[in-house]
């Protein structure tokens, strides 16, 4: 089983070691052909806008592809904006893999940056969560299953087998997060 | 219980930078062209480097109706410059809602001893070096992000090439020694022997280092990227170039490609005209803006 992690730009390192010390076998993905053989992809924290300008042709299309199909994907912060299906004072989503719509920077310019602890439900309580210009879930379909809520903000949901939040679990030594997405991977079993 | 301000959010947002490349604007015209290209955040100052060199006179923090300005036409992160020792600059950044604050040798230094306490803010700085010690002091200091300090306004990057080579050898030396010879290694390098155990600990620095200080092309990118930067300022590189928006867009390229040269051959393609740039030894010593606020 190796797991993907999208390297256009942002947090990769933190993400690869995350998965590295549960024994997890990752990749470094920047173009489409890095995708093959992967059971599963995690997108990081990075710049939502940067991320897509940089993605090649047809990459977006593949990862939609690829999502409609069932192969799990983890979006943290900037991931989870390019799979969302909407996003709010933009035109349209970029991956749209999941039917939620977000807010970018909704918890504010860096000064409003902060850490907590959730209780993020099917994972646990006193989850550690770094929100960092986070975006937030500002409505969801049906078929989205909440996890976790700050302020009144759903931060974390899950579809099927896409999983995002708002936050950067990779940024903790707290491993409980990307157990789960490992589990869900393996429930795949791509 | 919601906490701002810590160490983890700090640095946690430069992580979110790496592999990206931080342009120096003036307008929120160029702020604007600068995130259409791909930028991860952008730099306010008042001139870029190449300017206050050929100026001169002293160069302070821009205007906050200028920083104002920028903030509100972009939604990648705005960082700003305050003069090295300059906290009430550091402060009025703050409070504007700037996103990171370089304490910055491209203005005049205010303090000619000290450094801004900043541990005291809220808002993260980066801060410029040219070695090991100087990195480490700055993080002593509070801050959360290291740049090279290069020779800005050059468009030569030779002065970045030397500040990474040396901060990779010591780094390298820190991490091979035995540990009875840390605290000598302390001494010499003038870090805090605290700072030692972190960077043993991590492997690395603790935190991100970005190449800054003479970047001008692609090329330049994509080397000190191989060299181990986390990632790419610009400065004078971009808007003092013959076509800021190609250039600015080829040079992002090359920051994520940057292993690939027949990618970063592409994208170097008729760029046009590079900003003109300066030989180091045309600089007379005092002049020299890496040798501010070691």
């Amino acid at each position: 089983m190796i797991i993907g992690v999208l390297a256009l730009q942002g947090a990769v390192r933190e993400h690869v070691i995350s998965l590295r010390a549960l024994d997890v076998e990752t990749r470094i993905v920047k173009r489409k052909s890095d995708l093959e053989g992967l059971s599963g992809l995690i997108l990081p924290g990075g710049e939502s806008t940067a991320m897509s300008l940089l993605a090649e042709d047809g990459f977006t299309e593949r990862l939609k592809a690829l999502a409609d199909a069932g192969f799990p994907m983890f979006g943290t912060c900037a991931g989870m904006i390019l799979l969302s299906e909407a996003v709010e004072g933009r035109p349209t989503g970029h991956i749209r893999a999941i039917d939620i719509t977000v807010a970018r920077n909704a918890s504010g310019r860096q000064v409003d940056s902060f850490e907590t602890l959730l209780d993020v439900e099917g994972i646990g309580s006193d989850v550690p969560a770094v929100f960092i210009r986070a975006p937030y879930i500002v409505t969801h379909g049906s078929g989205v299953r909440p996890m976790a809520v700050h302020n009144g903000s759903v931060v974390m949901a899950r579809q099927d087998t896409i999983l995002v939040a708002s936050f950067h679990p990779e940024l903790t030594d707290d491993r409980r997060i990307h157990e789960y997405f490992i589990e869900m991977v393996k429930e795949t079993g791509t | 219980m919601e906490k701002k301000g810590t160490f983890r959010v700090k640095s946690g947002l430069a992580e979110m930078l790496k592999g990206g490349v931080i342009m120096d604007v003036t307008t929120a015209e160029q702020a604007k062209i600068a995130e259409a290209a791909g930028a991860v955040a952008v730099m306010a100052l008042e001139r870029v480097p190449a300017d206050i060199r050929a100026h001169g006179g002293v160069a302070r923090m821009a205007d906050p109706a200028k920083v104002q300005e920028i903030l509100v036409s972009v939604s990648i992160p705005v960082m700003a410059k305050a003069r090295i020792g300059h906290f009430a600059e550091a402060q009025i950044l703050e409070s504007l809602g700037v996103d990171y604050i370089d304490e910055s040798e491209v203005l005049t230094p205010a303090d000619p001893d000290y450094h801004i306490d900043k541990w005291k803010f809220t808002v993260p700085f980066v801060c410029g070096a040219r070695n090991l010690g100087e990195a480490c002091r700055r993080l002593a200091e509070g801050a959360a992000m290291i740049r090279t300090k290069g020779e800005p306004g050059t468009g030569n990057v030779i002065e970045a090439v030397r500040h990474m080579r040396q901060m990779n050898e010591q780094i390298r030396t820190v991490l091979a020694a035995p540990d009875e010879e840390l605290m000598t290694l302390a001494k010499a390098y003038g870090t805090p022997y605290q700072m030692l155990l972190a960077i043993r600990e991590h492997g690395r620095l603790p935190v991100v280092n970005f190449a800054a200080g003479g970047i001008a092309t692609p090329a330049d990118a994509a080397l000190m990227m191989q060299l181990g930067c986390d990632g790419i300022f610009v400065g004078s590189g971009i808007f003092k170039s013959g076509d800021p928006e190609t250039r600015a867009r080829a040079i992002v390229e090359a920051t994520t490609h940057f292993n690939d040269a027949a990618r970063v051959a592409a994208v170097s393609s008729g760029l046009g005209e590079a900003m003109s740039g300066m030989a180091i030894e045309e600089i007379p010593e005092h002049e020299m803006m890496q040798n501010r606020g070691t």
